[in-house]
């Protein structure tokens, strides 16, 4: 099924609690190689026939409007998946 | 005067917040998130829950829901709406109040009495309320921690749309200790803690005289009930 991938992920100046848990039990785990850790969210939408430029637009309109909140968030990437 | 509650799939204190209503002298009308009618409120409460499981972002979807077309309709024109905890989070959602909110700095749920000051006891729902006062309610959320890029705060500290302020600790990481906002108008506000669990004897948070018997969260509801009644007088 033809599927459009929205990437969103807090802004880099909010606080990520659940980011800052992970990092806190990696570190604890022995896993001193990684400083940080960020979750953010990746919807798959799919598409009934092809991916247009149109279902594209409309991906990014729903992904600025109701999968993220800029105040919070950013949409950091929308794309076909391969 | 009659005050629509709306119940949201995942509301949990919508009979609470009509029992609030009630006990200030007013009438509690429940209304359905489905619905695209007011029937008739002069008033408006979002109440506090986990609306959709707080999936996607606490309050996100419920702000979308049918009767919010109605509700933000009503809030431009003037009309007063609470939004308590996840209906605050609604507000925001729906872009009625400024800000946003992330998950606590704590990481963990938090209940508390918490001591909050009034910051403007101007608007529709803190009038009875006395410029600076400290009053203890009830704080349970998870999702409380209160968010807005630096213009904004500036914006709404220097517009006294800081409404309440935590006191003595800030519970969940909100930026200057913001524990409620209202819109510019003042008409439609929003807070984390629950004033509709300090309304009534034997059920509210302690205080020195007696367990259980905080009264605090009384006065946003005889505020709404007073405030409508001097507009129509």
């Amino acid at each position: 099924m033809p599927t459009i991938v929205v990437e969103v992920m807090p802004k880099a100046e909010i606080l990520d609690p659940q980011g800052k848990a992970v990092a806190g039990a990696l570190t604890r785990l022995g896993h001193n190689q990684f400083s940080g850790v960020r979750i953010g969210k990746r919807f798959e939408l799919t598409v009934d026939g092809p991916v247009t430029a149109e279902t594209l637009a409309a991906a990014k309109t729903i992904a600025e409007d109701i999968l993220s909140n800029s105040v919070i968030e950013d949409v950091v990437s929308i794309s076909e998946a391969k | 005067m009659r005050v629509g509650v709306i119940t949201f799939p995942g509301s949990l204190d919508e009979r609470d917040a009509q029992r609030a209503v009630r006990l200030a002298g007013g009438t509690p009308v429940a209304l359905w998130h489905g619905a695209h009618d007011l029937e008739g409120v002069e008033a408006i409460i979002l109440p506090g829950g986990f609306s959709y499981g707080d999936y996607l972002r606490a309050g996100s979807i419920a702000s979308h829901a049918p009767i919010m077309a109605e509700v933000i309709d009503a809030a431009h024109k003037g009309m007063p709406v609470l939004g308590i905890c996840n209906g605050f989070q609604m507000l925001a959602e729906a872009r009625l109040v400024p800000g946003a909110h992330g998950r606590n700095d704590c990481g963990t749920f938090v209940r508390r009495d918490q001591k909050l000051i009034v910051e403007n006891n101007t608007t529709a729902w803190t009038k009875d309320f006395t410029q600076g006062e400290e009053i203890i309610i009830p704080l349970k959320n998870a999702d409380g921690r209160f968010v807005a890029d630096a213009d904004t705060i500036k914006r709404i500290e220097d517009n006294g749309q800081v409404t309440f302020r935590y006191v003595g600790m800030n519970p969940n990481g909100s930026l200057d200790d913001i524990a409620g906002v209202s819109n510019e108008a003042g008409n439609v506000v929003g807070l984390m803690p629950h004033p509709e669990h300090a309304v009534e004897p034997g059920f509210g948070p302690d205080t020195a005289q007696a367990m259980r018997s905080g009264l605090d969260g009384l006065k946003f509801f005889t505020s709404v009930i007073q405030s409508t009644l001097l507009a129509k007088a």
